[in-house]
């Protein structure tokens, strides 16, 4: 019957599919604008590029009803530890995009202030490059985790390195259009 | 009354014009030295412009490149000179784009794209390696799996190199002083101060900001024209 290849069950696994695309509808962001890429954040939320057509156009003051946290900007070692606890604040799921190149590396504040890197705090799903991205490269980014959502498990979290503990194949093996907005 | 006033305004809105820009189908015009990912050009021959002199990674405030030169081997030179650069990575995760590299190149080498649309989900991703960064037998820059991209974008470069009166002198404006790239020839040159309308080309699938407001741009004697495409030099008797 081929049946012993199915991972799912058929109504689990349709189930799955409607969560995967209500989680990936709906996810709002958390408010952690810390540096200039908060600006970029705040202008893809506003009307010319509109957040709202991914249904992120809430930026939660309150952890407790986010899912994605957008750090955005330069984390410095005193922000560190309130950073992570508003991570740890959030409720599963949740995600990180790490907007811009401070958040992700340093960038060029390659120094004993800054956090090189905010992925050594909190798994981050997503990276954003730029300086700072603009707001199109941040709903790239945005696309990408939505699809990084569709794509993967919806229980299996937090095993290896990356955040949600969903692996895309390997780089080079992605299909190159990955946006589709549906 | 003032109860009504709000509704008033609501009640404007919808026949005014909207200013969302739909980005993952269209996306807005870009600045003409808009900073984007960088590309490592070829010279018309094919040969390679990069000699490995590290000067890029040495003023590049993020510590973002690496680069090492090495002998050309004397009987298939990668570049013209004695040396190129074999390896030359850039991690995109520390990239500021500020063109201090394009600035610091002797030999133009590299450049910047127009290309932005790119984010990653692991860290290896970010680092490009020089096969990634330098362009194909045409001369675009390729496409990388993670990157969004669409076609005719890539003919897109900053005119930065390119800048309306090198070295700020006002005689050279509208003179080419750098190389020909593999597939382009000598670009135009950004004339932006004294002809506006030879500008970079737009992508095909970009609106260009004399499309957008095209009444705004004649009242300051812009024409609302695209440029043509496939020019190389610069046009005689014009500027």
């Amino acid at each position: 019957m081929g049946l012993e290849d199915l991972q799912h069950n058929f109504l689990t696994g349709t189930l799955e599919g409607f969560v995967k695309w209500a989680r990936a509808a709906s996810s709002w962001g958390a408010n952690f604008g810390l540096a200039c890429c908060a600006m970029e954040m705040m202008a893809a939320g506003a009307a010319s590029y509109d957040l709202a057509r991914f249904g992120m156009e809430v930026f939660r003051a309150s952890p407790r009803q986010a899912d994605v946290m957008i750090v955005a900007g330069r984390v410095s070692q005193k922000m560190a530890p309130v950073l992570r606890q508003v991570y740890d604040q959030m409720v599963e799921p949740k995600w990180v995009i790490s907007m811009g190149v401070c958040a992700s590396t340093g960038g060029m504040f390659n120094n004993y202030a800054i956090v090189q890197g905010v992925d050594q705090i909190v798994p981050v799903d997503v990276y954003a490059p730029g300086c700072p991205p603009s707001p199109e490269t941040l709903i790239h980014a945005i696309l990408t985790l939505h699809q990084k959502i569709r794509t993967g498990e919806i229980t299996r979290r937090g095993s290896g390195r990356s955040g949600a503990g969903i692996h895309l194949e390997s780089p080079t093996s992605r299909p190159p259009r990955r946006i589709s907005v549906s | 009354m003032s109860f009504f006033k709000g509704f008033a305004v609501t009640g404007k809105l919808p026949f005014k014009p909207r200013v969302t820009v739909q980005y993952p189908e269209e996306k807005k015009p870009k600045a003409e030295r808009f900073h984007g990912r960088h590309v490592l050009n070829r010279y018309e021959d094919g040969m390679e412009k990069c000699i490995g002199c590290e000067l890029c990674a040495g003023v590049c405030p993020a510590r973002c490149i690496y680069v090492r030169g090495a002998d050309n081997p004397p009987h298939d030179p990668v570049s013209p000179g004695e040396r190129y650069g074999f390896v030359y990575e850039i991690n995109f995760l520390r990239c500021i784009h500020c063109d201090m590299c394009v600035e610091a190149c002797p030999t133009e080498a590299i450049t910047e794209s127009k290309l932005f649309e790119f984010s990653f989900v692991n860290r290896e991703d970010a680092i490009y390696t020089k096969a990634e960064l330098l362009v194909d037998d045409e001369g675009n820059p390729r496409q990388l799996p993670w990157e969004d991209w669409k076609p005719g974008d890539e003919r897109n470069t900053s005119a930065w190199v390119r800048a309306t009166s090198p070295s700020g002198a006002a005689s050279l404006e509208g003179r080419p002083l750098w190389s020909a790239e593999l597939g382009f020839g000598v670009r135009a040159p950004e004339r932006g101060q004294s002809d506006p309308s030879s500008a970079d080309y737009p992508a095909e699938n970009d609106l260009s900001l004399r499309e957008m407001v095209p009444g705004q741009l004649r009242a300051v004697h812009v024409s609302d024209r695209r440029p043509e495409r496939g020019r190389s030099g610069p046009a005689e008797g014009d500027g």
